[in-house]
């Protein structure tokens, strides 16, 4: 069963087409990659996947539902890891997890015990009444992958997740995804720029490319059919080798003021 | 229901939190009311209009009011830069009640704002005449927290980053505040002034705030209830209107 259907996926900007008739398919409880250098039209994908953003042309079903008929069924039924940080530093940890389980109407009881669970399960519950604030940037990631995960959803949507993490985090929080993955059979659909992870993480792969799917199957398909050993080899051969320029919005300018402020 | 509470519990959070915001917030109106109100005391005296910290200190109650609540509208930018409002736009609930839950917030905060203001001015030596008016002034001070936080909102809806924070401050709430007469009676003022007053909804808030505490007003109470009711409503409405066409 398909988890999530995308048909002929279309979405122009004032004449720019960001994706152009993108179509995939998605089965339950499987770990998919979607790849492709910046501004191939991932994010875009994503926007129209959680409801952010409504499909020029196309069609979307998940978990049954459609993203532009039935939003709100569509928000209860996935998880999501956004590129950036997204929790209010502010609150605490706790708190921020308290937030995210009102919002989805989680009742009280179940919610105390889930949240409880989750920090468990990432390993912050000796931290939840810190602010978010001192947390570092694995911290962070772990607590958004456990507010992910509170409202029981059947899809994880992870947008970069492992960006800026270290190789111990980051060996972490897939080892929790996978685990996951096994014992209650999530979907996770993420993206990224490390070939390694994807080849190492993904059952199934979709490299996208001007707005096109380019390429799609297991890694090893990936490979077989381009006659590469490597992931990133096959990747380059889909996609090219020349640099995509991409305008940097505001919030890339607030990433990089983030990064300088870091150093 | 609960999301209108949730986020609104998040604003008091926030707000409580964040002590530098809190002196900074405070230390403004204090220096107002000390500097204008005793530097200006003597002419005001002279020109035979009694005592200015009387006149003085509505008009920075609504100053007061006012900053706080365009500034929690605005921090819809930071919300926005920081990723948190992608956390609540992609939750299964309306963009009405996630805009309902922070405007009440940022209101309840202005409010309070404006009664701990009003605290300071009786330090400084202000004494309104009628106590028992005091819980009509606390749900005018609502209204008007109402009205800016809505207007702050719409604002934050136009702006994805924070450059035109310095642009909204100098060419919207600046002239605002100072043209509402907090700071000098409209009363035989030159037409201009008074015409431009007249389409600042700030100007009713003041002027109601006045005649409960002190007895004077320049329009009527009844005008000023109207006309900020109104405004208020109107902006409400953009504010829900513009907050629900934001795209991330």
């Amino acid at each position: 069963m398909n988890i999530i259907e995308a048909k002929n996926l279309t979405k122009k900007f004032n004449g720019f087409t960001a994706d152009d008739g993108i179509s995939f398919d998605i089965a339950k409880g499987e770990i998919f990659a979607f790849l492709g250098p910046n501004g191939a039209g991932k994010s875009t994908t994503i926007k129209m996947l959680t409801t952010l953003l409504s499909p020029t042309e196309g069609e979307i079903k998940l978990n049954g539902f459609d993203p532009v008929q039935n939003p709100d069924d569509v928000r209860r039924s996935f998880g999501i890891v956004f590129q950036d940080p997204s929790l209010d530093d502010e609150l605490t940890a706790y708190e921020n997890m308290e937030f995210h389980g009102v919002l989805y109407g989680l009742p009280k009881k179940e919610r105390r015990e889930k949240i409880e669970q989750l920090l468990n399960f990432v390993e912050l519950w000796d931290r939840k009444d810190d602010f978010v604030k001192k947390f570092s940037g694995g911290m962070k990631r772990r607590l958004e992958i456990a507010r992910g995960l509170l409202h029981h959803p059947k899809i994880l949507f992870l947008d970069e997740p492992t960006l800026g993490l270290d190789p111990q985090t980051r060996n972490h929080m897939w080892s929790y995804l996978k685990e996951l993955n096994k014992s209650e059979g999530i979907t996770v659909f993420f993206t990224t720029h490390y070939m390694e992870e994807a080849e190492n993480v993904a059952q199934r792969i979709a490299i996208i490319d001007h707005g096109k799917i380019v390429a799609s199957g297991t890694p090893a398909e990936l490979k077989a059919s381009t006659n590469s050993d490597s992931l990133e080899k096959a990747f380059l051969s889909v996609t090219g080798k020349s640099i995509r320029e991409e305008e940097s919005g505001s919030l890339e300018r607030l990433r990089m003021a983030r990064r300088a402020w870091r150093r | 229901m609960r999301t209108i509470y949730i986020l609104w519990l998040r604003q008091l959070k926030r707000y409580f939190r964040s002590k530098s915001r809190m002196v900074g917030s405070l230390a403004q109106p204090l220096l107002f009311l000390v500097s204008l109100g005793y530097g200006f005391g003597a002419i005001f005296q002279k020109a035979g209009q009694g005592n200015y910290i009387e006149f003085l200190a509505p008009g920075i109650i609504g100053m007061s009011i006012i900053f706080t609540s365009i500034f929690s509208g605005l921090e819809i930018i930071w919300d926005r830069q920081f990723g948190f409002l992608k956390e609540t736009m992609v939750a299964p609930v309306s963009r009405l009640s996630i805009m309902i839950g922070r405007t009440l917030g940022g209101a309840t905060v202005a409010t309070m704002q404006g009664v701990v203001v009003f605290l300071i001015s009786l330090l400084a030596g202000f004494r309104p005449e009628h106590w028992l008016l005091m819980p009509i002034v606390l749900l005018v001070m609502l209204l008007v927290a109402l009205l800016f936080t809505a207007f702050g909102t719409m604002i934050a809806s136009f702006l994805d980053d924070m450059q035109g924070f310095q642009l909204i401050m100098n060419f919207v709430v600046m002239p605002l505040f100072f043209l509402s007469g907090a700071l000098f009676p409209l009363s035989g003022q030159k037409s201009v002034i008074v015409t431009i007053a007249r389409f600042d909804p700030l100007s009713y808030g003041i002027d109601a705030f006045r005649y409960l505490m002190t007895g004077t007003s320049h329009f009527s109470l009844g005008v000023d209830l109207v006309a900020l009711s109104s405004a208020t409503a109107i902006f409400l409405v953009l504010g829900s209107y513009f907050f629900s066409k934001i795209q991330l």
